[in-house]
């Protein structure tokens, strides 16, 4: 094994960002006392040091030069724990192929914000990740100046290495990493000029690349510990509903069975997100030696359950989402005088949209690792939101929140469901109960049937124009169950003089969340197909009616509050319509276009469809994408395939319907996801050039495809697409 | 419970267990193979494939007393260290995501080379049409395979 240079926080100091983005980034100092590693971690390709010297809580460089970035980041799939070190990387100045890459545990005091969700991870680490690596490489040059007896600005390094060449020497870095991690740390560095990037923007493959295709045990699903028992829940069948009794003694006599119980998890008064999403905490509980035998125990088990909220269906939520659209009147934006322009006599189209609650349906069902006993918890598993779930477990247990460790493991999918740890509240509370260690699963049908689901939608959209071919007044109003999906100031808020915007909610008994993308989701695929039809009205090429939009809102806006920037949307939309050749037919194929910005990205996309025997195929799908500049090409390009796959196959399959309460599609026999011969032939993806901040992928590859796809339909079929899942009017 | 003993990967494994219970949780309960993954349990994801004499298989839904002396091969028993031709393949094209459905997908497409050692397009999207990713990254592996296909 090799030696590891302690973390005793002898210091603590904190390093503002250099280029002044208002980031602070904690920073521990390190002594050069030995101890034996925790876990020995994957080496790989390279060798492995004698020794390790920590320069701070994100690196730590060997005595032979390789060095270790630790992703601070939760991972789901988003690729942050190949992008975020690269970033690192990039400012310490090493080749690539001598970094190894761990995960980090939970420690928001060393690494700040450690969340995957809302697509920031690298929006908000850009600053701060730069200046870590920036700050480790002065202060290797300190302690090389040092040990050279030279000026320090007579140095220079490339690749891991440092250079006299007045004296014509050389040393790579971990020979003076151990001398490095003793020095003050620096207040003030450079930050590379973006011209002498090596690793930025260049295409790193995934870190865990072999690890996955390997089948190495690097899920939560795949966590085990000497002893641990396993433990799975029932919950209630529909929502709104408590555990009255069930047949406990028979459960116990089963093989493999140690023990049944039931679980009500205390969760009122914790925190907001427990309220929305954890509204059924009531369980049965049961514990055994094997997965089987508990997926064994649940067939068998018989519970009555009392119901306390009339159980609510599908019907019902159409009917309340369509009179809030009509009784309601919650204002978020006004410009203008909209009421008077619509009733003077201009030419005026109104449509209306809808779209179902959605399940995440995470490759991986919910699971986690628990040990908790009087005073501490050891939790480990995949988590969005590790350091709420850890505070959570302290306040449910009354444990201090330093006796809380949540590691993280990599997660089978997140797309939201991840951020809320009710399964993880779930684990710690059977782990008290009994006294052991455990981890629990969700089979796919509790994972799917006691989900935070996206909500259900409708939106009404009304504009007016005149016979110039001017769009004069335009009128939004959303409708949610629950919470809205109007964004007051996203487009077209800004390019419309007379302008507005209203948003209704109705609370349910059914636990809804963040879903990729939230609102947007929705909100882009009925907008942009809405636009698409005001186009034709007006006789406007699609493109050309956006284009004009934009042109208005960039050289004369209304309002203040516009939350985009309109010369960067219309760049996109010139960008897939040039590569796309927007414009030119082909015989038997079908295009939509459509553009969104959300999450701080912008994306136009044009996808071509085919028609065989009635039914779309989708042939090809374009994107341009404006996410600033681009850290990794190779990944980013896959999390945009990933997003047009995710909203084609939403927008075309996906719906969980409830009957008397209960969610009737709970497994892929009954619940459609887009396969290997529905998915599109090719997704080519383009990167706008620029300099600009880095902004957030995850998400904003879906929303728009959404739109586009429902246009393409509408070309190839001569009918409008209002109600997602399109397949349900395409059958129909 | 009876006792089986069963061929995984090259070697003899004796394992303890009730009749009924699937081949992916002996493999992942019992045996410490945790690279077949459990995604649905009723044979609809294929993220628990696996071969059972080199013919592709949802490991959800074969009971342990149906393998009898049949050979059973996991993503750990692909290759040696990672180097099957499938295994480059995806590596060379970066497929993974959030990686869980990758083993399955990979033993599907190493059953489907096997088979059918240059697959056209629409061969290889029918064969590999039972394996889900809900990360969405067919595309990718339908060049991986392309690929695979053909190297040596
Ligand atoms: S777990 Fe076996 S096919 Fe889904
Ligand atoms: S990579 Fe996540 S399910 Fe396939």
């Amino acid at each position: 094994m090799s030696k590891i240079t302690h973390v005793n926080r002898r210091s603590f100091i904190k390093v503002s960002a250099a280029t002044g983005g208002g980031f602070v980034l904690g920073f521990s100092l390190l002594s050069a006392c030995t101890s034996d590693p925790i876990k020995e971690p994957f080496y790989g390709e390279v060798s492995k040091p004698e020794q390790w010297n920590e320069l701070n809580a994100f690196l730590k460089i060997g005595d032979n030069g390789v060095v270790t970035i630790f992703s601070p980041n939760p991972e789901i799939g988003q690729n942050i724990k190949t992008s975020m070190p690269m970033i690192i990387a990039e400012e310490l100045d090493i080749d690539w192929k001598d970094v190894i890459v761990e995960q980090a545990p939970l420690d928001t005091e060393k690494y700040t914000r450690q969340v995957a969700g809302g697509s920031q991870s690298i929006r908000q680490g850009w600053t701060s990740l730069r200046t870590t690596g920036a700050t480790a490489r002065q202060m290797l040059l300190m302690a090389a100046a040092d040990k050279w007896s030279v000026a320090v600005d007579e140095l220079r390094t490339s690749d891991g290495k440092i250079y006299h060449d007045i004296s014509n020497k050389e040393m790579h870095y971990g020979i003076v990493a151990g001398a490095a991690a003793l020095l003050e740390v620096p207040e003030n560095v450079t930050l590379k000029d973006p011209k002498d990037y090596t690793i930025i923007g260049k295409g790193i493959r995934n870190v865990d690349g072999k690890a996955i295709v390997t089948g190495a045990p690097v899920f939560g699903m795949d966590y085990h510990e000497e002893g641990m028992k396993y433990a799975m829940v029932e919950h209630a069948p529909s929502f709104g509903m408590s555990l009255q009794d069930f047949n406990q003694a028979e459960l116990r006599q089963m093989p493999g069975i140690l023990d049944a119980f039931p679980m009500t998890l205390p969760v009122e008064g914790l925190h907001r997100i427990t309220e929305k999403a954890f509204k059924k905490n009531e369980a049965v509980v049961i514990v055994g030696n094997s997965t089987w035998s508990l997926l064994k125990a649940k067939k068998a088990l018989t519970v009555n359950w009392s119901i306390n909220t009339s159980p609510e269906d599908s019907n019902m939520h159409e009917a309340t989402l369509s009179a809030l659209l009509n009784e309601h009147d919650n204002t978020l934006r006004k410009d203008g005088e909209p009421e008077r322009v619509f009733s003077q006599d201009l030419t005026v189209i109104e449509r209306e949209y809808s779209a179902p609650f959605l399940p995440h349906n995470t490759m991986s069902p919910m699971n986690f690792f628990a040990d908790v006993s009087e005073d501490k918890a050891r939790l480990v598993g995949p988590i969005q939101l590790p350091e709420l779930s850890a505070g959570l477990v302290a306040d449910m247990f009354s444990i201090p929140k330093e006796n809380v460790h949540v590691e993280m493991t990599r997660m089978g999918g997140g797309f939201g469901r991840r951020l809320y740890g009710n399964w993880l509240l779930e684990a710690a509370w059977i782990s008290k109960h009994i006294q052991a260690p455990v981890k629990l699963i969700y089979s796919r049908e509790d994972d799917m049937a006691n989900g935070t689901y996206r909500p259900a939608y409708k939106v009404r959209y009304k504009a007016a124009f005149d016979n110039n071919k001017n769009v004069l007044a335009f009128h939004v109003k959303g409708a949610g169950i629950h919470g809205g999906p109007v964004f007051a100031n996203r487009f077209p808020a800004g390019s419309i003089d007379n302008y507005l915007a209203q948003d209704e909610s109705a609370a349910s008994n059914i636990s809804t969340g963040a879903w990729r993308a939230p609102k947007s989701n929705f909100i882009a695929g009925a907008e942009q197909s809405f636009i698409d039809e005001l186009a034709e009205a007006m006789d406007l090429d699609p493109i050309d009616l956006r284009l004009q939009l934009f042109e208005k809102a960039a050289t004369s806006p209304v309002g203040e509050e516009n939350d985009y920037d309109a010369n960067r949307y219309a760049n996109v939309l010139k960008e897939v319509k040039q590569k796309s050749a927007w414009g030119s037919e082909t015989p038997g194929i079908y295009r939509g276009v459509a553009a969104y910005y959300c999450h701080n990205s912008y994306v136009a996309q044009v996808v071509d469809i085919t028609l065989e025997n009635e039914t779309p195929r989708v042939k090809k799908v374009w994107s341009a994408v404006d996410c600033g500049r681009v850290i990794n090409p190779e990944g980013a390009k896959n999390q945009i395939e990933g997003g047009v796959i995710d909203g084609l196959s939403t927008a075309l399959y996906g719906g969980l319907t409830f009957e008397n309460g209960t969610p009737q599609q709970t497994n892929f026999d009954r619940y459609q996801v887009m396969r290997h011969l529905d998915a599109p032939e090719e997704i080519e993806t383009f990167f706008i050039n620029t300099s600009e901040e880095p902004t957030g992928l995850g998400e904003p590859g879906l929303p728009p495809v959404i739109g586009a796809l429902a246009n393409a339909l509408y070309k190839a079929t001569g009918k409008r697409y209002y109600d997602q899942p399109f397949m349900n009017s395409l059958l129909g | 419970m009876a006792k089986y003993s069963l061929h995984i990967n090259g070697s003899l494994k004796e394992v303890d267990v009730a009749e009924d219970t699937p081949l992916l949780w002996v493999l992942r309960d019992h045996c410490s193979l945790y690279g077949t993954k459990y995604g649905c349990g009723i044979a609809q994801c294929g993220a628990c494939t696996i071969h059972l004499d080199g013919v592709a298989m949802r490991a959800c839904s074969i009971p342990v007393s149906q393998i009898g002396d049949q050979k059973i091969t996991t993503i750990e028993g692909l290759s040696q260290d990672g180097t099957h031709k499938v295994q480059r393949a995806w590596i060379e094209h970066d497929v993974a995501q959030c990686g869980y459905c990758q083993s399955g997908q990979i033993m599907s497409a190493a059953a489907l080379l096997e088979d059918n050692p240059s697959p056209n397009d629409a061969e290889i999207r029918s064969a590999m049409n039972g394996n889900i990713c809900r990360c969405g990254t067919y595309t990718r592996i339908q060049a991986a395979i392309r690929s695979a296909s053909n190297m040596k």
